[in-house]
């Protein structure tokens, strides 16, 4: 347990030298960002080297959720449910931010917080799937039950999300867009020059190092959890 | 798959006999339409915004009317121990799902189709019988999909505290990709659109039914064991 938790606190202090080096990029690294005609973009596209690594982030959550799901119904085995429950939750809250960055330059950038964009959408079926899935946890009392049938929903969920995805193309491809171009808001073009891609690179590893540490945690605190229920449970039946 | 007919014509028999499932969702159903015409009453006169509403209105109407018989289907099961004894059965599980699958997609299909002409008059339609075929086969693609996750996660929700108010809350986002081909394509055909027009909408239903059918039918076995 001490070795464990030794590394954890490695992989924590790791996550924030990176993302303390991300801001930084961020706010000081990078140049002023120029539009396809030359003139400076709001500052507000800096939220972009936010906003994509979360977002990449949540959907890679969503993978561990899956792959867990699929193994725990193999394998029945604990550790596969304390992986899938650790990665929802911390999805749930990844997908929130995508959610709230996203708002928050959509409404500088188009004025709007919210529109039927195709990857807007497809974020929150991934948020409300997530919601879903810690409801069903909640409500179920019996671990092994629990475990079981959650494993079930994050495999249902996993699948609805890409379809999600292809359906609302077609739906956005049926009607015209309501803003001319630049709609799905990767940021297109901006995207040449060194500068920009190392900030991108090094705010993808910062996420990706901050989302395995709190996974570390997470799971170690669900592993402690489990400990203390065995005990408890154990004197319970011996109380009997 | 004879099995799973057996399972499903015995879930029939049982249904027709009270017609309990039946009769709420239909009335039900009915009310969600009344409701909406009601409360866009000024805008029915209006064809281009009946136009873009009322898809949007038969498909909620539907989707909240099936969730009602779907909360149902296990839970009838589960009163004087049916469920273990339909586990008894020397047919595999997932006959189990199948069957279920059959009969839950015929009894809604039936309240649809009951419900359809009571559509057609309160947002004042004229369909052609051509029309009418097509939009029973959106509406069978998308209710064969509602069915195939909702059977699943209504077997799920059997064993939870709050099964009436999960069932919802699970299969709303998971069925968020069949809903919107389906009223896209319910759009398609009540705008006159042939089936070339909602082709790409069709297609990509039935991809849906296909795939959540094959992973309901793998899993179903690890939802309803104890």
């Amino acid at each position: 347990m001490a070795a464990n938790s030794r590394k954890t606190g490695v992989l924590a202090a790791l996550a924030a030298g990176v993302m303390l080096l991300a801001v930084y990029m961020i706010f000081f690294y990078l140049p002023p960002i120029r539009g396809e005609g030359g003139e400076v973009l709001s500052g507000s596209f800096r939220i972009f080297f936010f906003h994509m690594p979360i977002a990449i982030t949540s959907y890679l959550a969503f993978v561990v959720v899956f792959v867990s799901s699929v193994f725990y119904l193999r394998e029945k085995a604990l550790k596969w449910d304390i992986y899938a429950r650790s990665a929802a939750e911390i999805g749930a809250l990844f997908s929130f931010l995508v959610l709230v960055t996203g708002s928050i330059w959509a409404k500088d950038a188009w004025g709007w917080y919210w529109i039927w964009d195709l990857r807007l959408t497809t974020s929150l079926v991934l948020f409300l799937v997530y919601l879903a899935y810690l409801m069903l946890r909640k409500s179920l009392e019996e671990p092994e039950k629990r475990a079981r049938l959650a494993a079930v929903f994050g495999i249902m969920g996993f699948l609805s999300v890409p379809l999600s995805f292809l359906s609302i193309r077609l739906w956005r491809s049926a009607h015209p867009l309501m803003f001319g171009g630049n709609t799905g808001g990767s940021g297109g073009s901006g995207l040449e020059g060194t500068a920009l891609q190392l900030t991108l690179a090094v705010n993808f590893i910062a996420y990706i190092l901050l989302f395995a540490a709190l996974f570390a945690v997470k799971v170690e605190n669900e592993r402690m959890q489990e400990a203390v229920d065995e005990k408890r449970y154990g004197e319970f039946e011996e109380g009997l | 798959m004879i099995r799973s007919l057996y399972i499903a014509a015995k879930d029939l028999k049982a249904e027709f006999r009270t017609k309990q499932m039946f009769n709420s969702m239909l009335i039900f159903s009915l009310i969600v339409l009344v409701v909406f015409s009601i409360s866009f009453g000024d805008f029915l006169g209006d064809s281009s915004k009946v136009e873009k509403l009322a898809p949007g209105v038969l498909w909620v109407a539907f989707t909240f009317a099936g969730m009602l018989g779907l909360s149902r289907t296990f839970v009838m099961e589960s009163e004087n121990g049916c469920l273990e004894a339909l586990k008894l059965c020397p047919v595999d599980r997932s006959a189990i799902y199948t069957g279920k699958v059959f009969s839950n997609l015929i009894i809604v299909f039936l309240m649809e189709i009951v419900t359809l002409p009571f559509f057609v008059v309160l947002f004042n339609y004229s369909l052609d019988s051509g029309t009418l075929l097509l939009l029973g086969l959106v509406l069978l693609l998308g209710t064969l999909g509602f069915i195939v996750v909702g059977t699943l996660l209504s077997a799920l929700t059997l064993s939870t505290r709050t099964r009436e108010l999960l069932l919802p809350v699970l299969l709303l986002p998971v069925l968020l990709p069949v809903l919107i081909p389906g009223v896209e394509a319910t759009a398609g055909v009540l705008a006159g659109n042939g089936l070339s027009g909602i082709s790409s909408e069709l297609r990509l239903l039935a991809v849906y039914d296909l795939i959540f059918f094959a992973v309901s039918h793998l899993v179903f076995e690890y939802a309803i064991s104890d």
